[in-house]
């Protein structure tokens, strides 16, 4: 065991541990807007919009997460058109396209969360809400979205910290995130133990933080 | 089209060849998954705290720490830890792990901490009922798990091992950074010679979807047959 470069590359993994917090939080707010949004289109009745939405969650969850960076990070720059248009400026930065990738992944896998939850609120509630003379519309974001929200938290919580696991795949386009920077290490001083020890140890940290957290969260907004 | 054909003109060959060593990593992978969950699922629902905790450990940093990191460590240390183990026996020479073995390894040791999780739930939610009722019968322990509690876990475990199945099939992708060819690093390959990776990738994600799509039907085939009678 070689303790000095424990100790000495743990200021270098917490520095790529932010940039690894910097995508996950982005990717994520990102991923949850869009999963909203899917999950409404999941639910709406024309069969086009649904099906729609349902093959964009199959595809982002039936492909390796690794496949999507490649194509937006590889293959987007291929299409001429899409060099010569404003979206180049983001496109050509391989951090915007693992963000990108990250969301739309995160946002697949939080639309059938939310989608799953929207379908197990009794219609009772929305019933309840329509008796009282409540329009549609607010029962929609008064009562459909929390309790939503809260019934999709624990599921939520494990997709955050799959996601956090998957931001590790942005060191394959060149970016120094926690996982860039361990096999960095890794690679000079081949000693892969030590390295995995202090980064998976980090790792963990974060796990363990935000498994916490959502657990709060879930207390918090417990219904009794 | 023309990339796809088979022969030395086009990539037809070469990726149905990285697809077939794709569906070999995950078949491997999760075998080797299944004999890590055959140790520590029994270890979980052990009376003793500290075979309890051993496991605990073994399943909660192996689903908290990235799949990318543990190939990183089975890739740079493998052949270090194999060597370690021949110096004891007396042999020195310098070995090499193929990357098939790490890759499958690496995979294996993930996809064997969901699959104790799974089994653990499985066991966990079998009626109590059926334990006592194997015991009174005086059958043998291996007999109360072989005949009476295994048939029944497996019902219970096997939606949610096609969630571990589709897990290890989409992180073998992640084996491509050992050089493995499967389909990535095919797709690698073909996308650096032919300079068209939107083509290749894409191709390389339509694959994986086939593969998931027809594993999910061969699985909802043995969902069946394990549910009869219920």
């Amino acid at each position: 065991m070689d303790f000095e470069l424990m100790i000495n590359s743990i200021p270098k993994l917490l520095n790529a541990a932010i940039v690894t917090l910097k995508l996950l939080s982005v990717s994520l707010i990102v991923g949850l807007f869009i999963g909203l949004l899917f999950a409404i289109l999941r639910l709406n009745k024309n069969i086009f919009i649904n099906k729609f939405a349902y093959g964009y969650s199959y595809v982002f969850r039936g492909t390796p997460l690794l496949v999507q960076i490649f194509i937006i990070y590889f293959g987007l720059g291929q299409i001429e058109s899409l060099r010569s248009s404003f979206l180049w400026v983001i496109l050509k930065e391989p951090y915007w396209c693992a963000i990108i990738a990250f969301a739309l992944n995160t946002g697949a896998y939080t639309s059938e969360i939310l989608r799953s939850a929207f379908q197990t609120i009794k219609p009772g509630i929305i019933e309840a809400g329509q008796s009282l003379g409540i329009s549609n519309k607010i029962i929609f974001y008064k009562i459909q979205i929390p309790i939503a929200i809260r019934q999709s938290l624990p599921a939520y919580g494990n997709e955050i910290i799959l996601m956090m696991k998957g931001t590790s795949l942005a060191s394959t386009v060149t970016l120094m995130d926690l996982t860039g920077v361990a096999k960095y290490i890794i690679s000079t001083t081949f000693k892969p133990i030590e390295v995995f020890i202090v980064a998976g140890g980090i790792y963990l940290f974060m796990t363990f933080i935000i498994h916490n957290v959502i657990k709060f969260l879930e207390k918090k907004y417990s219904f009794n | 089209m023309e990339f796809l054909a088979f022969g030395d003109t086009g990539w037809g060959d070469e990726l149905f060849r990285a697809t077939l060593m794709t569906i070999a990593v995950s078949i491997t992978a999760m075998l080797i998954g299944f004999s890590f969950a055959a140790i520590f699922t029994p270890l979980k629902l052990s009376k003793f705290k500290s075979l309890n905790l051993i496991a605990n450990i073994y399943t909660t940093v192996i689903r908290g720490v990235p799949e990318l990191l543990v190939i990183y460590l089975f890739f740079f240390g493998g052949s270090g830890a194999v060597m370690f183990v021949a110096s004891i026996f007396g042999y020195n020479e310098y070995i090499e792990i193929n990357a098939f073995v790490t890759g499958s390894f690496a995979i294996g040791i993930i996809s064997g901490a969901y699959s104790t999780e799974v089994f653990r739930g499985a066991i966990q939610s079998i009626d109590k009922g059926q334990f006592e009722a194997a015991k009174v019968l005086g059958f043998s322990k291996f007999k109360q798990f072989y005949k009476i509690i295994l048939p029944q876990m497996l019902r219970l475990a096997i939606p949610n091992l096609s969630n571990v199945w589709q897990i290890t099939l989409k992180d073998t992708s992640l084996i491509s950074v050992t050089g493995l060819v499967e389909i990535m690093r095919q797709s690698y390959i073909a996308a650096g010679s032919t300079r068209d990776p939107l083509f290749f990738y894409s191709f390389a994600a339509v694959l994986y979807l086939l593969l998931t799509f027809l594993s999910m039907k061969l699985i909802n085939k043995l969902e069946v047959k394990y549910s009869r009678g219920y």
